[in-house]
Parts: structure tokens; C-alpha cells; sequence
């Protein structure tokens, strides 16, 4: 439907938007938008709703880790079946193929660098297929899902502006 | 304290301060306000046009320009203007950048009006166009508009004005307060009036890119108009850049000689920071600008959803960031619906007498503002008219 983009892009900025907000700001009805949102959701274009934390200012430490992954891609099945061996792990935030001189990159988190350095020695690099890792440990986040962390830019408006 | 106002001009001691201005203090020290009274966007300049002159700064870029802007950017709103519009100027003597909107008028209406000579202005409009005319050493005469002509100033209501003394002519659509904008049909009609009765038109098109429904004229681009129109734009609105006061006037060269000679005493030129960004903006600004102007859409449809549901009469607002509903029938003046309304729910908006008289029995609402912070506004709205409606039952019940 020609309305899905610019539904989909509403509910990217922010899944909170009520069904009745969203019909009225793209001039539809509200049975119209849940009816779209239901089959995005069916087809697998809309995944899940979830919510960004700074789990720092939450109080709870987390430490991710971008691991480049150098992996020998396997007849028929290529790089899919490593990637899938990798991503299962729900140590695994996301995996991506990319190019250049590694072949995955891979975002791992845990709760202390102890046990993310763990999954990497262990789970892994032990892993078939996979030839080597090289593991960066993230030391700052400073923006994320295109979120900015701390953002310093607050609403400096004047109250009444002619 | 020695009073001194026997020693001011009289013009300017006599002058009513904005009626804004009021009402800004009353929202000011008022705690937990949901402004809906904001007349910028609630964007923050876009990162491309910061860093740009973030990186100009850094090589230096601290000096004067040319009184009438750096050659690129004037050149940049010549192209930028010639393909928006199919209008051109030359940029070496027909486009004078400027202090915002703001000092183009002041300097347009400085450079034309002499002494008791009349300009004529639509109202409810923003609140320079009469202050300046005034300043200017002109008089001021206010046409009314009003919902029943979607706030649209008529041809013969232009030509019923017209006096021996009459000089110009301000247009501002997209319109700030009631975000009217002007058919291309009444368009050519008023032009037909300007070019008959030798009106110079000043047009304030600040809210250009704002257009949501169709496409926006340009009076510079109208048959016969480009020689007899000062056009006035700038930065602001549509690329979010308020702060940085940068616009520019485009018309035939006599006018923006005249206007240059001012701007050179008074002001020497705008600054070269906000050029630069300027220049970014028209260069690689457009993307970011139709995110925020599609934005703008989507709210606009939602405070007119919402002014619906809760009864409030609104023409559907074509353009700007404004919407001007009707809120007479409750009983109340302009000023007291937005007073109650700002003490009882917090919520600001502006009394549409802040405008022109014809403003009164309206509220200008400004929909620049999050979907958050609006549908909280909207929700508190509702509930005010709600009560206001029971206790107007009641008070009819019980008389």
C-alpha cells in the first residue's frame, strides 16, 4: 500500500504512537491503520516493538563487543550456515556479512567483559568453519539505533514567539 | 527614577508594544506550560548546516562581506529561486542578503515609503508589517480578512483602499497567523489591481516551502509582477535557522540599490557565519528540509483531526505552521480563552487579537511542536472546552 513507508518510518521514530495518532496524522481511518499494521506484522516487514535503554543510567552494567569474524565460507551453503551457528546465541546481538577483510561482524553482550571474552573463546572461534575473531570491547557508547545517548541538545525555544 | 519619555519620539513612545509580548510574560511565569504559542520550528537547525559552519569558522571566516552577501550564496538564491520558480535575478545587483526577513522589510518599506504615504496590509498578519510601515514614516491601513474567505485579502478589497497616497502593498501567504494561502487565481486578480493602480508589492514568502496542500505561488513570478515586487525570504522556517537571522529581498535594482544603501549604514552586512550556513542550506539542505516539511504535514493533520472532534471551527490552514480555529462561540474574547486557557490547563496559544482586530474570536496554535507535547496539548484543550460548554448548559439551565 502506497501509505506502508510512511507508516513504517512513523513506527520506526516511535512504536508508541497510538493507532488513532497515526490514522489522524496520515489522513487515514484508524481501521485502515491497524489493518495495515497487521499485515506488515503478518509479512514480517514490522518485526517487533521494542525500547532503547541507556542501561547505564539504569544502573546495570553491560559491555558489548564488535567482533570481526574471519569465516571459510562453506560449498552450497556459503557464509549462511556460520552466520546462523553465530546468531543463535543469545549472546549475539547482531550479525551482519560485510565486505572487506573480515567476513561477519558481530556485536556480542554480556554482563562483564569476563563472561562476553568467555563466549568468544568457547562458543565462537570454536565454532566450525570459523578461522579467526578479533575482538573489540566497547568502551563508550555514544549513539545507538540512532539514538544519542546523551543528548545535550534540549528544546531552547522561547515560550511565546510571534 | 528621572523620567525620560519627554525626550523620546513621540512615534516610538506612542507605539503599542507587540501584543505578544503580554502574553509571553503571563506563559513565562506560568509553571508546567504546554506552549503551543511558538512561532519557530522545534527543530534544531539540521547537523549539515551547523558543521558546515562549524568548518567555515575554524578556517577563518570571521570578516565582512560584500554589503549584499557573498557572491556564492547570492548566486546560490538566484539558481535556487530561478528553479523553485522560474523567476530570475541577477545576483550581482537585483538580491541583497540580509538580517532576516526582519531587516528586509524594515529596509523595503524604508526605501519606498515617504512621508504620510499609505501601505496597505492584510490583517490578522505577523506582527511587524504596520510597526515598520509606521517607523517608516508611512500610515498603516489594515485590511480585514477573515474565515469567510479562508483569510484571503480580495482584489476589489485592494482596489477599495487605494487612495491618492497609497504606495504598496504587503502580501504575507503562506500567512502567519492563519496559514491562509492565496489561490493563484486571487493572485492574479490582486496582481491586475497592483499593475492598474501602480502598487508596489512587498511579499513576505517566508513560509514558502511550508505548503502543503498544492504548490505555492510566487508574486515575483506572476505576468508583469517581477519588476514592481520586493520579494522577501529567508532561512528560517524552512530550514529551521531562526537563530541565525539570515534572509534576503530580490527585485528590480532600484529597490535593492535603495535598500543596499541603508543596509550599508546601518547594518554593513549580515553576518558572514550565518551566510555560510545559508549557503550549506541551499546546497545540500534540501532532504532534511522535506522530512521536516512532511513532519509539519502529519501534525497539521492531527491538530485539525483533534479541533474537530473537540467542536472548534478551523479553516484547514494550507500553509506555514499555524492553525487559527474559532473559539467565539464559547462566550469568551480571544484574550480571555487563551488567559483561562493557559490557567486552567496550561496550555499556551496566542489571542488572535495579537494579530489585527480581525483576529479576535480566534487562537493562533502553532503545530511546530512534537506529536507528544501536541496531543497533551490537544487532550488538556478538549478538556477545557468541555468544561466551559457544561458550565455554559448549566448557567442556561439555571437563568
Amino acid at each position: 500500500m502506497e501509505r506502508d513507508a510512511e507508516l513504517l518510518e512513523l513506527l520506526e521514530a516511535d512504536s508508541r504512537l497510538s493507532h488513532k495518532q497515526l490514522a489522524d496524522m496520515l489522513g487515514m481511518q484508524e481501521e485502515q491503520v491497524a489493518e495495515r499494521i497487521r499485515v506488515l506484522e503478518e509479512e514480517g516487514a514490522i518485526l517487533c516493538y521494542r525500547t532503547v535503554v541507556n542501561w547505564e543510567k539504569a544502573g546495570r552494567e553491560k559491555v558489548y563487543a564488535f567482533i570481526k569474524v574471519k569465516v571459510m565460507p562453506q560449498r552450497d551453503v556459503g557464509f549462511d550456515a556460520v552466520a546462523e551457528r553465530i546468531y543463535r546465541f543469545p549472546e549475539v546481538n547482531s550479525v551482519y556479512l560485510v565486505s572487506g577483510d573480515y567476513d561477519l561482524a558481530v556485536l556480542a553482550e554480556g554482563e562483564s567483559m569476563k563472561e562476553v571474552a568467555h563466549f568468544v573463546a568457547t562458543k565462537l572461534s570454536t565454532i566450525d568453519g570459523v578461522v579467526s575473531t578479533s575482538t573489540h570491547f566497547v568502551l563508550k557508547a555514544y549513539k545507538q539505533e540512532g539514538v544519542i545517548l546523551e543528548d545535550t541538545e534540549k528544546n531552547k525555544r522561547l515560550v511565546v514567539t510571534p | 527614577m528621572t523620567s525620560w519619555t519627554h525626550a523620546l519620539n513621540p512615534v516610538v513612545r506612542d507605539m503599542p508594544p507587540s501584543g505578544i509580548r503580554r502574553f509571553f510574560d503571563l506563559v513565562a511565569a506560568t509553571k508546567g506550560v504546554v506552549s503551543l504559542g511558538v512561532g519557530e520550528p522545534d527543530f534544531v537547525t539540521p547537523w549539515h548546516i551547523r558543521e558546515a559552519c562549524i568548518y567555515a569558522l575554524g578556517r577563518g571566516y570571521t570578516r565582512y562581506t560584500s554589503n549584499l552577501g557573498m557572491p556564492e550564496l547570492r548566486q546560490a538564491i538566484a539558481g535556487y529561486l530561478e528553479e523553485l520558480y522560474g523567476v530570475r535575478y541577477n545576483a550581482e545587483r537585483e538580491i541583497l542578503v540580509t538580517v532576516g526577513v526582519s531587516e528586509a522589510l524594515d529596509l523595503a518599506l524604508r526605501a519606498i515609503v515617504c512621508p504620510g504615504e499609505e501601505v496597505l496590509i492584510p490583517e490578522p498578519c505577523y506582527v511587524s508589517y504596520a510597526p515598520c510601515t509606521t517607523l517608516a514614516g508611512g500610515v498603516p491601513v489594515l485590511l480585514p480578512t477573515g474565515p469567510e474567505n479562508g483569510f484571503q485579502v480580495e482584489a476589489a478589497q485592494i482596489e477599495a483602499a487605494i487612495t491618492p497616497r497609497t504606495k504598496a502593498l504587503v502580501l504575507c501567504y503562506p500567512n502567519n497567523p492563519t496559514g491562509a494561502v492565496l489561490d493563484r487565481s486571487r493572485l492574479l486578480e490582486i496582481a491586475e489591481v497592483a499593475r492598474a493602480r501602480d502598487l508596489i508589492v512587498i511579499s513576505d514568502e517566508i513560509y514558502d516551502r511550508l505548503t502543503y496542500d498544492g504548490e505555492h505561488t510566487c508574486v515575483a513570478a506572476l505576468p508583469g509582477m517581477r519588476d514592481r515586487t520586493i520579494l522577501l525570504n529567508g532561512f528560517s522556517k524552512a530550514y529551521a535557522m531562526t537563530g541565525w537571522r539570515i534572509g534576503y529581498a530580490c527585485g528590480h535594482p532600484d529597490f535593492i540599490g535603495a535598500m543596499t544603501k541603508i543596509h550599508q549604514y546601518t547594518m554593513l552586512c549580515a553576518p558572514i557565519t550565518a551566510q555560510v550556513a545559508a549557503l550549506e542550506a541551499l546546497k545540500n539542505g534540501r532532504g532534511e528540509m522535506e522530512k521536516m516539511v512532511a513532519q509539519y504535514n502529519r501534525r497539521r493533520r492531527l491538530v485539525l483531526q483533534a479541533f474537530r472532534e473537540m467542536g472548534l471551527p478551523c479553516i484547514t490552514p494550507r500553509g506555514a505552521f499555524y492553525a487559527f480555529p474559532y473559539v467565539g462561540h464559547t462566550g469568551l474574547s480571544s484574550e480571555a480563552f487563551a488567559e483561562r486557557l493557559l490557567q486552567q490547563e496550561k496550555v499556551a496559544v496566542v489571542p488572535g487579537t495579537a494579530f489585527g482586530p480581525s483576529g479576535e474570536g480566534f487562537i493562533r496554535c502553532s503545530y511546530a511542536a512534537s506529536v507528544s507535547q501536541l496531543s497533551e496539548a490537544l487532550q488538556r484543550m478538549a478538556r477545557f472546552l468541555q468544561r466551559l460548554t457544561r458550565a455554559k448548559v448549566a448557567s442556561a439551565a439555571g437563568g
